[in-house]
């Protein structure tokens, strides 16, 4: 089972406080893989915080394709880490030419664009540079979004973030998500690794989506370009809460309520039983089976993490205002926050939402029995 | 030739037959139980006489010459004539107190194939396609077991939702915002995958009929299963009408509207809406033919509820009869249904099996009205038809309904009209796996017909040709006859405890399976990735793993 690691800190965080987390609960983690997620970004990152940052993996061949491409596109870049090694990878790190994490201006006219459409068109750019590489197998792209960068390789996640000095300044952000592959039925592919991305929102998931095949046709179904891949099962919960926030409009507390909605006699009993009951119709094919614990971060930095209905994973929030940590194991939160008041820590159970807004003040616990927040 | 020296081109012998009687003299205690019961007469009293030979003992005191006697015993006689012919049904055997009788069957085909259609008339029956092979349905594994990767759950101790709608669903976008408009939404049922579909009460004895309907209220009111039941086309008993068990009923229009004047007028004093109106274009086991029953048992009331003239014949049209395009009549029709009861109830059709299925799904589709599409496959069963109807025609349900579905899903419209399967589910006694397999290939629900007249009643009949008499009124259970001498064998309140006995279990075997899939929030509708089949070319069809 994989492991999950989320931290939300006023203060930067480096990539490596996840690493070291995920190292804590290794046992659960086989270092097939890690995968990182970094937003709210401090240093050359921060003062470029509305541009676009592209993340991913290219050959010699693939950075010249990329650049072609972005120029041609109007993108200009501001600002670049790359990545490159001569030390020999860690067993089972691929050798590779240059990780990349570029800022780049947006072509001219586009602020004039409305942000439905500058949004939609960035995802198009990095699913079109994901299909470019996928034909010659020599561009691999996380993301590209402003104020996000990711980076997934295979491996032992410590032994790769040492590899790739991952401990460098510009890397501390102030929400980490990172994710300890434990690699179960997939071959082991990039794209297969958590955290997933679209749009500014991740999630990151432990567990089989037994409901998997039907929620992913119906994503694939409903007729919008981003809603691709699935070389996961867990990528259907990125998309099913992207689908939740942007295309109904509906807030996180809502989230859970789609993907594992109340029974009958729960919903007659809730203050909001119409909607409900009529979310439940309509979002039918929306219901995850679980067993999961999905962690996962909002456009505004908010971090969350739920539970499945049958509450077979385990999932722990601890921390203190200003510095909380969400992950899968018990022992990767006593790594990360020793020094926090355990008699506050909180595993949600199969009705809960757990939110820390960006203001990290609290840990908001929503039961899904409670009033929601009304439509708007 | 006869033992009476005639012969004729359908004089048939012992040997020619399906059925043969197996009679032990020596058990026979002669007590005529088995002729009396037989439902076609094929066993008379016989009267046998047979030569001796007789040889004195050598020390007997008065000394005879050995000689040949002529004795006279009585039995049974199995009778040749086609009309006469066993049909295996074995009530004779069941009546038997000696366990002296037995009918088994001839180890060559039969030659009475050839002479059922006497008169010209060819033969019709009730029953099934007889096939008795495994169907692919029961061929169909689930492999997608949960170990390890993810827990198999506990079937008897965890919480399922393993509920169903009916009714047309609509898009997330589209339901939220009429809820914020507070606009008007289709009526959506939340039902039991499992339905009990539509067989008609004149069809099925008034015995049987409470029983079923008994059964349906007992699990709903006392077990909350939301279990409904589609009335067939005949209507509605008007006391039934006019309770508020309505609402577990599905009403069925079909092209002869028997019963629906009734149905009409009782639209204004009912206290409760039905479960959903079906209207039935077609059936599995007869596809483009109407329904059919037999003047045989059309009686006083069965003729009143239809709103008919009794001992008539009532062979409904294949066809709607305001029907000459799906774009219009069929979407009128289900319009009008539909505003007859102020919008507030479900109005689906079901159609028999068919290669055309997708384009009349295509159609519902785009008519906002449509709340489902039933689609009933080449194994359903019937009480009267054509046997060349029901061996020959038809589509397999597995393909159709995964064509369907996977059309849908093309659409994306996969969670908007839900499909229901029917024909042939739980043939060979596994209706969980079969059901299971059909909602994993993108059913919504399935209906059951026959399985439940032989779980819930003893229905004899089989796909080996076994009774299926159930077209003339003779139904050796009491179970499709409307003779009360046959139909007081059924006890309403027994049939009721058996309905009961096959949904609960039924739902546990739904449960076994679902949850070694690692499934139990909602029915695993279109999992197609939990199924495999050991047919390559089945598994490339239905788009699921070929296993060996
Ligand atoms: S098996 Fe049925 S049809 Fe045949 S003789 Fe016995 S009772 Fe009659
Ligand atoms: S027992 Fe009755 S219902 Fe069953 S096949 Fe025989 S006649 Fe038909």
């Amino acid at each position: 089972m994989c492991r999950l690691f989320c931290v939300t800190s006023d203060e930067p965080q480096s990539p490596m406080l996840a690493l070291g987390a995920l190292d804590v609960m290794r046992e659960g983690h086989d270092g097939s893989g890690v995968g990182l997620f970094l937003t709210d970004l401090t240093g050359p990152f921060a003062e470029l915080k509305d541009k676009p940052i592209l993340s991913g993996i290219f050959t010699k061949d693939g950075l010249r394709r990329l650049n072609d491409f972005m120029n041609a596109l109007g993108f200009w870049p501001l600002y670049r880490v790359v990545i490159t090694t001569d030390k020999e990878p860690p067993p089972g790190t691929p050798k590779r030419d240059f990780y990349l994490i570029q800022v780049y201006e947006y072509p001219d006219g586009w602020e004039n664009l409305d942000q439905e459409e500058k949004e939609f068109r960035l995802m198009m750019t990095r699913l079109q540079l994901r299909w470019m590489g996928e034909e010659k197998e020599d561009i691999i792209v996380f993301s590209f979004w402003p104020d996000v960068i990711m980076i997934k390789e295979v491996g032992d996640p410590l032994l790769v973030g040492e590899y790739l000095r991952l401990d460098r300044k510009e890397l501390q952000a102030r929400v980490i998500m990172a994710q300890g592959r434990q690699n179960t039925n997939y071959a082991i592919n990039l794209y297969a690794c958590h955290p997933f991305f679209i749009q500014g929102i991740a999630t990151m998931t432990n567990g089989e989506n037994t409901a998997f095949v039907p929620i992913r046709e119906f994503l694939l179904s409903r007729g919008f370009p981003g809603y691709t891949g699935y070389q996961s099962d867990s990528e259907v919960f990125t998309h099913i809460l992207h689908y939740a926030l942007k295309k109904l409009g509906l807030k996180l507390e809502y989230y859970k309520h789609l993907i594992t909605p109340l029974t009958d006699e729960e919903i007659k009993r809730h203050p909001n039983r119409e909607l409900l009951r009529r979310l439940k119709l309509a979002c039918r094919p929306l219901t995850i089976d679980g067993p999961n614990c999905v962690i996962g971060c909002l456009p505004d930095k908010t971090v969350f993490m739920v539970q499945d209905r049958k509450k077979l994973r385990p999932g722990v929030v601890g921390g203190r205002p200003g510095f909380y940590v969400l992950c899968s194991e018990m022992c990767g939160l006593d790594f990360a926050a020793p020094d926090r008041d355990k008699s506050q820590d909180f595993q949600p159970m199969h009705l809960d939402t757990v939110i820390v807004y960006p203001d990290r003040r609290e840990v908001r616990r929503c039961s899904q029995m409670e009033p929601l927040p009304p439509l708007h | 030739m006869l033992p009476d020296g005639t012969l004729t081109p359908s004089s048939l012998g012992l040997k020619d037959l399906r059925w043969l009687i197996y009679w032990d003299k020596d058990k026979c205690a002669l007590c005529g139980r088995c002729t009396a019961v037989c439902p076609v007469k094929a066993i008379e009293l016989g009267v046998h006489r047979q030569r001796v030979v007789f040889s004195p003992l050598l020390d007997a005191p008065a000394k005879e010459a050995p000689s040949g006697l002529y004795r006279v015993y009585y039995g049974i006689r199995q009778r040749t004539e086609p009309a006469h012919a066993c049909t295996g049904c074995g009530m004779c055997a069941q009546v038997c107190p000696n366990g002296a009788i037995l009918p088994y069957r001839n180890d060559e085909e039969d030659k009475l194939r050839f002479h059922f259609n006497q008169g010209g008339q060819p033969r019709r029956r009730g029953g099934r396609r007889n096939d008795p092979a495994p169907g692919t349905l029961d061929r169909i594994k689930f492999v997608r077991i949960s170990m390890l990767t993810d827990p198999a759950l506990d079937a008897l101790r965890h919480e399922f939702e393993l509920r169903t709608l009916l009714g047309r669903i609509l898009p997330p976008e589209e339901e939220l915002r009429l809820y914020r408009e507070e606009g008007w939404t289709p009526p959506v049922r939340e039902i039991y995958p499992l339905m009990i579909g539509g067989m008609s009460l004149g069809a099925l004895s008034p015995t049987m009929w409470e029983g079923l309907m008994m059964g349906v209220a007992y699990l709903n009111e006392e077990l909350g299963l939301p279990v409904r039941i589609s009335t067939g086309e005949g209507g509605c008993p008007p006391r039934l009408l006019r309770s508020r068990f309505i609402k577990y009923i599905i009403l069925q229009i079909a092209s002869g509207y028997f019963g629906w004047d009734e149905i009409v007028r009782a639209i204004p004093e009912m206290k409760e809406d039905p479960c959903a109106i079906e209207i039935k274009y077609g059936q599995g086991a007869k596809p483009g033919d109407g329904g059919l029953l037999l003047w045989h048992k059309v009686n006083e009331l069965i003729a009143a509820i239809r709103g008919v003239p009794p001992r008539v014949s009532l062979p409904s049209p294949p066809t709607h009869q305001t029907l000459y395009s799906i774009e219009e009549s069929v979407a009128k029709m289900i319009q009008s249904l539909a505003m007859a009861w102020g919008f507030r109830v479900p109005v689906y059709p079901k159609i028999s099996g068919t290669s055309t299925a997708l384009a009349v799904l295509n159609n519902l589709t785009r008519n906002p009205y449509a709340a489902a599409l039933c689609i009933d496959g080449e194994d359903g069963a019937t009480g009267a038809a054509y046997e060349v109807s029901l061996n020959h025609m038809g589509h397999p349900i597995a393909s159709n309904i995964r064509d369907c579905y996977l059309n849908l899903v093309k659409l994306g419209k996969q969670n908007e009209i839900p499909l229901i399967a029917a024909g042939g589910i739980g043939k060979h006694g596994n209706l969980a796996a079969n059901a299971a397999a059909l909602f994993m290939l993108g059913a919504s629900a399935v209906q059951i017909g026959r399985y439940i007249l032989q779980a819930a009643a003893g229905c004899l009949g089989s796909e080996s040709d076994r009774c299926n008499v159930c077209n003339v009124g003779i139904c050796p259970k009491g179970i499709t006859s409307q003779d009360p001498r046959l139909y007081r064998r059924l006890d309403p309140d027994r049939v009721a405890e058996r309905v009961v006995d096959v949904f609960l279990s039924f739902d546990m075997e739904l449960k076994k399976i679902v949850a070694a899939l690692g499934r139990s929030t909602s029915l695993p509708i279109g999992m197609s990735d939990a199924l495999g089949i050991d047919d390559y070319h089945a598994a490339e069809r239905l788009q699921i793993k070929y296993v060996i």
